[in-house]
């Protein structure tokens, strides 16, 4: 039997208990234990792409064995192309992270790089579980590291914004555990998310189970307007922290609708599909305007990261309107793929982001846009990657952030063309938000006598950003790899919205 | 015998290399290195560009269309990286590289004392990239790529000059303005998918034909013909880069960057990429007639007004700007009246005559030490012979003196225009020809002003010795007007070479071309016209040969009025030169307006920017800090608070406060139940 899934989940989270023996004396030891289990985490992750037959689609490599057996919870692992792709952008990403926070995390490493490898473990669970039970655990569980890291590692306000983001998403999760105790009881004893998604269910009963879905999932997103703990949150965070938290903890949420709302409530989402694609026009018309004028830069990619998520639960949801009313299950293909790709893309651009937001933070200890100015003339390698990621923000073609808007603007508009309006307002928002804080921060003249000395970025920094901008243009120069590894997947996705369970 | 692929992807990432080698090591392998490998990559480009163009005409190659990798497949739809080769691509692949070959060489003496030299090398070459995929794909999602990487190079070099305040402003200007375009452009793209499920050049054109009595639903009981929203949405995109009314503001502005790139980028080639993507759609566009009205409609608007503004400018660049402005409005409204072939050859002589006026111009900056007002100029003729010559070939061209190239592609959209019976033609046409007049008299005051007449410039030489250096340092501002610290000079002759190698197509392109170009069904199936639209058809039975063209065109309108306008221009400019103060004192308000540009760029700075911004802190203020986290979020918080606040004032710990609580509940338990039990 296969255990690829498990090792997956538990290598990161065993490895955290060397690391956390090393100790605070010993932090480079800490570093060097923990850079090597995110290593091998990812090598193991990579092993994922020849094992996962892309052309069938369907769950695969699974585990199964019975956990809590009077429940009738289990521990049941299986991934799809769509987990695949998630947990390999994980595991990447806390590569970077680790390296990211090498020189920069001075107080308790070890809690810090131990607490970075539980989370992706976590993080990893929630990708790969199949029973709802063991889903929800890992959700859950998966706060407590995030918890800590901002908590610790945070910035001056980080007991509001940690109380803030720990009782948001755990508010937003209650409701989930009730909807699932329902459904429990209804598939007469089981959590195996494949049993629910057989149950029958009353248009009713489908809408109570939908709205809990959407607090838990819609918080994680997070939708508008239960948003506004993620730019706290990201202020406060460590850069890694916040790198972590946009590149990979708000896709649970998009991957969430995708695994319990889809499936389980099929008529309630098509009722209420309207009600998610006009919060996602919000997110990307709406929090554009509010990041906009945002003084912060963290803030500012905090907002701009709502509005690309947007993108997501709107490729989703369109998906709806294509299949039920119009039958244009191609185009509702295009739209799902999009949102998958969108996710994965974000999770490079925004982690590139905040990446080069803490490059800038560690060197003159300040967010403020206005403390800025210049940049360009001491740090001209930064300012080539701080260019790159500013354009694939604004969705330029030829970095991944085009992909997945493109898919799901020329899907939208075979939905309603008033939607794919809303949603390509994008173009210009985008642009003007990223690019009015390029021309503040990187651009001018030096007014800050401080910039002045600014250093260039080094070798780690480089290392960093530099994996990050391949995967950018790898994936926006050749999304094909990407999108095949999830397409079977996705269209089996489509094919299940059409089946009514009323 | 038939294009290969390796010779077209080698067209296409010659000049790629050189940009990346330039950009990424350009430190490495020094200023030399840099210029070497980027115009070794141009040159590459070029001669297989022409090479290409020659099999395709002379060789009898046929067109090429072919897939070269996958970009994504979903289910049906595929999506793909590849090249569409025919007449019409290969004419812009030779314009675009042998503009940029100069304009490379150009640089090695524009930007000789340029600290960024290396970087700037890399930036033209990387635009030379990226105008080749656009011009050589065989699909939409390629040619929106290549629509937009042109974009980012336009911002990144008209804020080459990064410190300058106004250059980091006209650069961000420039993108979103275009990106308001590519707003359109990419719903228009978007409808090209939703109608003919395609992405693909020549599968969309075979079926463009499906789209007559197809419409798209906007509201329950209205509906637009597709043809048509089509149309407009993919102009939208064209409005947007080639600067049409009323998104017309930022071509002035991108005057910030340095002037090889105005020449290259905002003349010659990136601002004409709207011009060939509506000939390259001509299928599409011919069906519907709402659309070209409207294409037809704003290009004149342009061609006219923005031409109006250029007569007084006083910066040298500034006048040529608005001068590519108009002439872009006239290549529209050759779209509009369904003459597609003669706007992609009005495309081409612009291309040479309008590098030659922009590199001219850089000359005379240079010669005048980065002095750009006009009004400082003045009798340069005998200090730069070679720029002088240039430059009045190139504003002969301009105002279409017969026989020169810009004669023969204006002439043939004016004819145009008048053969035309679509909607708003009349309106097209006296613009155009009001046009000539407008065009004729800003470049001969230009010439006037700029190498005629009396010097407006006195020469003092400082004490203390100093290189070109201290005037590159990026701002206008730091000597007085009219005082220079040399002599003005003619240019070294890697800026001279290019300028006699663009005045030679600049006279010439027009005669040679113009019968099979205009008239001869050059392009072939590129292009498609109705045969009901056909106006260009019309006039061919006219034309007999390109010298006897030239000879009628003196007695033609057009020329007449071109004249009219030389003759103005010499009166005021050489003979009578303070009735130019007269006629603006005279004339005050219609001054006003022009040299404020129809105070259209305050209007959208009020409106869009300022708006913008002010929305942006309004709704944060509400809408984020008031209303979700004041009164919900924070407000339950608060709630809660409150409730147990209340809730603990119970537990006071004083003993005979709990015992007076137990026998109350006593009271009612029992109570209760004595209650229920009666």
């Amino acid at each position: 039997m296969n255990h690829l899934l498990s090792l997956l989940i538990w290598l990161p989270v065993l490895g955290a208990v060397p690391v956390l023996l090393c100790g605070s004396n010993r932090p480079s030891a800490a570093r060097w234990v923990a850079l090597l289990v995110s290593v091998a985490t990812f090598a193991a992750s990579l092993a994922l792409l020849p094992g996962y037959d892309a052309a069938t689609g369907t769950m695969q490599l699974a585990e199964n064995v019975s956990w809590i057996p009077s429940l009738g919870i289990h521990y049941a692992l299986a991934v799809d192309g769509i987990s695949v792709a998630l947990i390999v952008l994980t595991s990447f990403v806390t590569i970077l992270v680790i390296v990211g926070a090498w020189e920069v995390i001075q107080v308790k490493t070890h809690q810090y790089m131990a607490a970075m490898l539980v989370l992706e473990g976590l993080m990893i669970g929630v990708f790969c579980a199949t029973d709802a039970l063991l889903f929800y655990v890992f959700f859950e569980a998966m706060l407590i590291p995030m918890f800590i890291i901002i908590g610790v590692w945070g910035g001056p306000r980080r007991v509001y914004a940690t109380l803030k983001f720990f009782i948001y998403t755990f508010f937003g999760s209650i409701f989930m555990l009730v909807g699932l105790i329902y459904l429990h009881h209804k598939t007469g004893g089981s959590f195996a998310l494949a049993d629910m998604a057989q149950v029958k269910l009353s248009m009713t009963e489908q809408s109570w189970l939908f709205f809990a879905f959407l607090i838990a999932f819609a918080v994680k997103v997070p939708m508008v307007p239960v948003h506004t703990w993620l730019p706290d949150a990201h202020v406060e965070a460590p850069t890694g922290g916040s790198v972590v938290l946009a590149a990979i903890m708000l896709k649970i949420g998009g991957y969430g609708f995708l695994r319990f709302s889809l499936p389980i409530v099929p008529d309630a989402s098509e009722a209420y599909a309207w009600l998610i694609i006009v919060l996602s026009l919000l997110a990307v018309v709406y929090i554009g305007y509010v990041a906009l004028v945002q003084g912060d830069m963290k803030k500012l990619v905090a907002y701009s990261s709502i509005a690309h998520m947007g993108f997501v639960t709107l490729g989703i949801f369109i998906a709806f309107l294509l299949v039920r009313e119009t039958g244009n299950t191609e185009a509702a293909r295009l739209g799902m793929q999009g949102a998958m790709v969108q996710m994965i893309s974000h999770g490079f651009i925004s982690g590139a982001m905040f990446t080069c937001i803490g490059v800038l933070y560690d060197r003159l200890h300040t967010r403020q846009i206005k403390d800025y100015g210049g940049v360009i003339n001491v740090m001209p390698w930064f300012g080539l990657f701080y260019v790159l990621f500013a354009m694939a923000n604004s969705g330029l073609p030829g970095t991944s952030g085009f992909v997945g808007e493109f898919m799901v603007i020329l899907a939208a508009f075979s939905a309603n063309p008033w939607i794919a309006l809303f949603a390509a307002f994008t173009l210009i928002i985008g642009a003007a938000y990223t690019l009015w804080m390029v021309k503040r921060v990187l651009w001018g003249d030096i007014t800050n006598p401080h910039v002045a000395e600014m250093k260039d970025i080094n070798g780690r920094e480089i290392f960093v950003l530099s994996s990050f901008a391949a995967a950018v243009l790898l994936f926006g120069i050749w999304p094909q790899p990407l999108v095949h590894l999830m397409d079977a997947s996705v269209a089996r996705i489509v094919e299940q919205l059409a089946l009514t369970k009323v | 015998m038939s294009l290969s692929l390796s010779i077209l992807l080698i067209i296409a990432l010659a000049p790629l290399a050189g940009a990346v080698l330039a950009g990424l090591l350009g430190r490495v392998i020094g200023r030399a290195g840099s210029h070497t490998v980027t115009i070794l990559g141009v040159g590459i480009a070029c001669g297989l560009s022409m090479y290409v163009l020659y099999q395709l005409v002379w060789g009898g190659a046929e067109n090429f269309n072919q897939d070269v990798y996958t970009w994504f497949e979903i289910g049906k739809l595929h999506v793909s990286v590849g090249f569409m080769v025919d007449r019409l691509t290969a004419m812009m692949m030779v314009v675009v590289t042998f503009v940029s070959l100069l304009v490379h060489v150009y640089t090695i003496g524009y930007m000789s004392d340029d600290p960024g030299y290396q970087r700037f090398f890399s930036y033209i070459s990387l635009f030379t990239f990226s105008m080749l995929m656009l011009v050589m794909s065989n699909n939409f999602m390629q040619l929106f790529f290549g629509w937009e990487a042109v974009g980012l190079v336009s911002y990144l070099l008209i804020g080459f000059w990064y410190k300058r305040p106004t250059a980091i402003f006209a650069n961000m200007k420039a993108f979103l303005v275009n990106r308001v375009g590519d707003f359109g452009f990419l719903l228009g793209i978007s409808a090209i998918l939703f109608f003919l499920n395609t992405l693909d050049y020549q599968t969309a054109f075979d079926a463009a034909p499906t789209l007559v009595g197809k419409t798209l639903q906007i509201t329950q009981n209205h509906a637009w013909d597709a043809a048509t929203v089509i149309g407009i949405l993919l102009f939208i995109g064209a409005m947007g880069k080639s600067a049409q009314v009323p998104l017309h503001v930022w071509l002035p502005d991108s005057m910030e960057g340095p002037t090889p790139i105005s020449a290259l980028i905002h003349a010659a080639t990136m601002v004409t990429a709207g011009i060939f993507m509506v000939a390259r759609m001509s299928p599409i566009f011919e069906l519907t007639d709402t659309a070209l009205s409207f294409i037809m409609v704003i290009g004149a608007t342009t061609a006219l007004f923005t031409g109006l503004i250029g007569i007084v400018q006083n910066d040298i660049k500034r006048v040529i700007a608005y001068s590519t402005l108009s002439q872009l409005g006239y290549m529209t409204v050759a779209l509009g009246v369904s003459a597609y072939s003669g706007a992609v050859f009005h495309l081409m002589t612009h291309a040479f005559f309008k590098a030659l006026l922009f590199l001219c111009a850089g000359s005379v900056i240079i010669g005048m030490h980065h002095e750009q007002d006009m009004r400082y100029m003045g009798g340069l003729r005998k200090y730069m012979p070679i720029t002088w010559i240039t430059m009045w070939i190139g504003s002969l061209a301009l105002a279409g003196t017969p026989f020169f190239s810009g004669f023969y592609s204006k002439d043939a959209i004016i004819e145009a225009v008048g053969e035309s019976h679509r909607w708003g033609h009349g309106y097209a046409y006296f613009c155009v020809m009001a046009g000539v007049f407008v065009t004729s008299l800003y470049s001969f005051r230009l010439l006037y002003m700029t190498f005629h007449g009396k010097e407006r410039f006195r020469v003092e030489h400082k004490k203390h010795g100093h290189g070109h250096d201290a005037h590159h340092d990026d701002d206008h501002g730091h000597h007085t007007p009219g005082v220079l610290e040399h002599a003005p000079h003619e240019s070294p002759w890697v800026v001279t070479l290019p300028l006699l190698l663009l005045a030679i197509p600049s006279i010439a392109i027009g005669f040679l071309t113009a019968g099979p170009m205009l008239y001869g069904k050059w392009f072939g199936k590129a292009i498609h016209v109705n045969e009901a639209n056909d106006v260009l058809a019309e006039l061919s039975h006219e034309f007999h040969s390109a010298f006897a063209a030239g000879i009628h065109g003196f007695s033609a309108w057009p020329f007449w009025l071109a004249f009219a306008g030389f003759a103005v221009a010499t009166y005021i400019y050489l003979f009578n030169v303070a009735l130019a103060g007269k006629i603006k004192n005279g004339l005050k308000p219609i001054y006003e307006l022009l040299n404020h540009k129809y105070w259209i760029d305050e209007l959208y700075f009020a409106v869009f920017a300022r708006g913008g911004v002010a929305l942006g802190k309004g709704l944060s203020k509400v809408g984020e800090a008031a209303i979700i986290d004041g009164a919900i979020v924070n407000g339950s918080a608060n709630l809660v608070q409150r409730i147990a606040g209340g809730v603990r004032r119970v537990q006071s710990g004083f003993l005979f406060h709990y015992a007076f609580a137990m026998i109350l509940g006593l009271i009612l338990l029992l109570g209760g139940f004595w209650l229920i039990g009666q």
